[in-house]
């Protein structure tokens, strides 16, 4: 895609970018460390590098540890980054508090999982947003000013009639509704970005939808870039447009949230869109078939690996079916996978040198490996007929 | 169908006493079977937990059961009122015959001793008599059956991650082979690979074993794949009951309409998701008729005035059964 210099901000336009970031906790020394050259750290985020796009959503989906809220708090500057860029426009930017730091956030506004916490309860809804509107110069000149941006912040997160909301306090409110008086303080800056960081994920079911078609209008109405943090692979797919999959710190797919979704091509994905709930594999007679079967049978196998000494070679190689030799070795390189443009994976599968380097004999070397089975189905040993087994 | 394990009738539970008394459950009839898995599905604050502490008899001051009966059957013997068990036969009945395994149960080991400790102490409660090699042996292949090695038994419960603590519990749980099992949000705080293989260990162990489970969570989209039935909560009442696949082919009730399409499907064509309108009902200030009423996009005449009994539907399927003048046999023809 290509940066369009007209004056009217294209809808694809580049907001925010991240070039190579990383981010690296010290861990704090023990003895024995104390004599080791290189200090301990936690590798929580390594080589991260997207781009957020004007009135698009894009996800960052992974499990618990996979380094998300990090991402999501190196792109608000609330962590310095141990390397890497972040591009503001195509300017790079690094703010450490003050008054940089308050005009960055002014333009890029981070939203939590957890409505409560992020909420002080000894105030009131209205001293929550009047607040933020006044830092960030959206308060207006009057009272009246105020009160109309009040008004109008309640109303674009469908807090109505307004006056019912103002002044109340947070623990009147429903979970739902706080996340929208998150969502609405946010909005007060009136951000280019929104980063939020599993907005859903601590509310009840049927109160998600409504927070999510929030966001999605927001992203129509407002031209925000949006990047969504979510464990919940589903969900992605339906509300955002581009889907990023982490594993252990590392991006290991991208692409349309469609595709990643539905035609998964890193082995990690597999095994996550294998696992999440699908109502559609029941058959209808008892119980547990469909659970049995996507369980697969790595069962010591089925957790994330340390950070502090990450696998070297591709960071899912120890869980991975499909893992070759040079797994173990080399860093996968982004590969795009097939003819969709866009769609890309860090994953030796998709380089078919490797996977026929691996298999000398067996596997034809212009066998496509786009197409590679689904992990439960293919045992480690069965690598080198990959290209047939399709 | 087969014969029952569990069945609990009119149950109620309060939080409170008098005027003042919150109740989270409202004359429940509920019947779980031998070695089947009954999903139980609500929104938060629908009465599941309450539900599933008060047929233990586990219940937290100030909740006190104020109604109803609960009847197990053991496999050999007469039926047992659960509710008006002895402290003694309590602590007999738990673990032995029906256990338990709560939301976040993970952090409820306690943290200083070991994993082997707190699993050999269930084991020697109950079977005062074996010996402690014999225990042992048994903690290990408790251990096995829920996919960790046995070299881990004598590890601290912060050396082990979230969901290896979690299988803990589910071993705890099957460690003398009871009848019941009761997970209230066994999986909740746990990742989705994770959540899958415990799931998938509990569908095989419950294939070998033959356990009935009752199983509590807010995410109806696991159940309809992990049970063989489902009743769905609101406002502390059971309002709809069926065959899993038939709940999900064909919802009756129109609460559990609104909890299926909200939330989205990983497979299969993108559903539009209609998701449910307002909040759920505040138990101190319960709507009249059918609680679910002012969110029920189907609400007609009889609807704020008159509770809708749960009975078969109108098609009489023996299998299924709902709260919902649309559905009843007996409902006031629509004006
Ligand atoms: N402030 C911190 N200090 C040290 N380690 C951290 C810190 N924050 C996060 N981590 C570690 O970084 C990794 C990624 O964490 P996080 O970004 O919170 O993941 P996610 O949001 O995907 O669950 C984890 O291993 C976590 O323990
Ligand atoms: N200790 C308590 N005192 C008073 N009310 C309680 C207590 N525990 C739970 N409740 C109320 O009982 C209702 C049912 O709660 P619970 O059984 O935890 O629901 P669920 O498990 O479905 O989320 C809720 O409205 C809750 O506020
Ligand atoms: S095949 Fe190799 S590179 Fe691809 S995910 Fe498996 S281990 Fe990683
Ligand atoms: S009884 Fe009436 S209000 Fe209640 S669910 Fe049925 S149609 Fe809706
Ligand atoms: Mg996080
Ligand atoms: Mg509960």
């Amino acid at each position: 895609m290509t940066l369009s210099e007209s004056a009217a901000a294209p809808v694809d336009e580049v907001v925010l970018e991240a070039v190579g970031l990383t981010k690296h906790f010290p861990v704090r020394k023990r003895l024995r460390d104390l004599f080791s050259r290189t200090p301990a750290v936690v590798h929580a985020v390594d080589d991260v590098s997207f781009a957020l796009h004007r009135g698009r959503v894009t996800a960052l989906v992974g499990e618990s540890g996979s380094g998300k809220s990090t991402v999501a708090r190196l792109l608000a500057q609330i962590y310095p980054r141990t390397a890497g860029d972040l591009r503001l426009h195509g300017t790079s930017t690094r703010v450490r508090g003050g008054r940089p730091f308050r005009s960055y956030v002014r333009r890029v506004q981070l939203i939590l999982q957890d409505p409560f916490a992020s909420l002080n309860p000894v105030h009131t809804v209205r001293y929550h947003l009047t607040r933020s509107l006044r830092i960030h110069g959206n308060a207006g000149r009057s009272a009246e000013d105020l009160e109309q941006a009040l008004a109008k912040l309640l109303t674009r997160v469908s807090l109505t009639p307004p006056e019912r909301y103002l002044d109340a306090f947070p623990h009147e409110l429903s979970g739902g509704q706080r996340q929208r008086v998150a969502i609405a303080r946010a909005l007060g800056a009136d951000p280019e970005v929104l980063l939020a960081d599993e907005p859903v994920s601590m509310l009840d079911v049927s109160i998600r939808l409504g927070v999510l078609n929030l966001l999605q209008d927001l992203k129509e109405r407002l031209n925000i870039a949006i990047l969504y943090i979510t464990h919940d692979i589903a969900s992605a797919r339906y509300f955002a447009d581009e889907t990023i999959v982490m594993y252990a710190g590392r991006m290991v797919e991208g692409g349309d949230s469609e595709i990643v979704t539905q035609n998964s091509a890193h082995p990690y994905t597999r095994l996550l869109t294998a696992s999440a709930p699908d109502p559609e594999r029941i058959t209808g007679d008892g119980a547990g078939a469909g659970i049995d079967e996507a369980a697969g049978k790595d069962r010591g196998q089925g957790e994330p690996p340390s950070l502090i000494s990450p696998p070297a070679g591709c960071r899912f190689h120890p869980r991975c079916p499909h893992a070759m030799r040079r797994c173990t070795a080399d860093l996968p390189p982004r590969l795009t996978v097939g003819d969709r443009p866009g769609h890309w994976t860090a994953c030796w599968l998709y380089d078919p040198a490797t996977v026929a380097a691996d298999a000398p004999g067996s596997a034809a070397p212009d066998a496509d490996p786009a197409v590679p089975p689904p992990p439960a189905l293919v045992k480690r040993e069965d690598t080198a007929t990959l290209g047939e087994a399709r | 169908m087969r014969d029952p394990v569990l069945e609990i009738r009119g149950l109620r539970v309060d939080y409170g006493l008098g005027d003042a008394a919150v109740h989270a459950v409202r004359d429940v009839d509920l019947t779980l079977h031998r070695g089947e898995v009954l999903g139980l599905a609500g929104e938060s604050g629908s009465g599941k937990s309450t539900l599933a502490y008060g047929l233990t008899r586990l219940l937290p001051p100030p909740g006190v059961v104020s109604g109803g009966e609960v009847i197990y059957h053991p496999v050999d013997g007469p039926p047992v009122d659960v509710l008006s068990l002895s402290p003694a036969q309590l602590r007999a009945f738990r673990w032995a015959e029906a256990s338990i395994v709560f939301q976040g149960a993970m952090n409820s080991l306690n943290p200083v001793h070991k994993v082997s400790t707190q699993l050999l102490d269930v084991i020697r409660a109950h079977e005062p008599r074996s010996t402690a090699a014999g225990r042992l042996a048994r903690a290990r292949e408790l251990l096995k059956l829920v996919g960790i090695s046995a070299d881990r038994l004598h590890s601290y419960p912060h050396q082990l991650s979230g969901g290896m603590r979690q299988r803990v519990m589910i071993a705890m749980a099957l460690a003398l082979e009871p009848q019941v099992v009761i997970m209230d949000e066994p999986t909740t705080a746990l990742d989705v690979v994770m959540q899958r293989q415990i799931l998938g260990q509990l569908a095989e162990l419950r294939e070998r074993l033959g356990f009935a489970v009752l199983f509590i969570t807010h995410d109806l989209s696991l159940l309809v794949e992990f049970s063989d039935r489902i009743a769905i909560m609101y406002g502390g009442r059971i309002v709809e009951e069926a065959p899993a696949a038939e709940l999900y082919r064909r919802a009756l009730h129109p609460y559990t309409d609104g909890l299926l399409h909200s939330f989205p499907a990983l497979r299969g064509p993108r559903r539009e998701l209609t998701g449910i309108p307002g909040s759920p009902p505040d138990l101190r200030a319960m709507p009249t008729g059918c609680a679910f009423h002012p969110r029920c996009p189907r609400a007609f005449t009889p609807c704020d005035a008159e509770l809708p009994p749960l009975g078969p539907p109108g098609d009489d399927d023996p299998r299924r059964a709902v709260a919902c003048w649309l559905h009843s046999a007996t409902a006031p023809a629509p004006r």
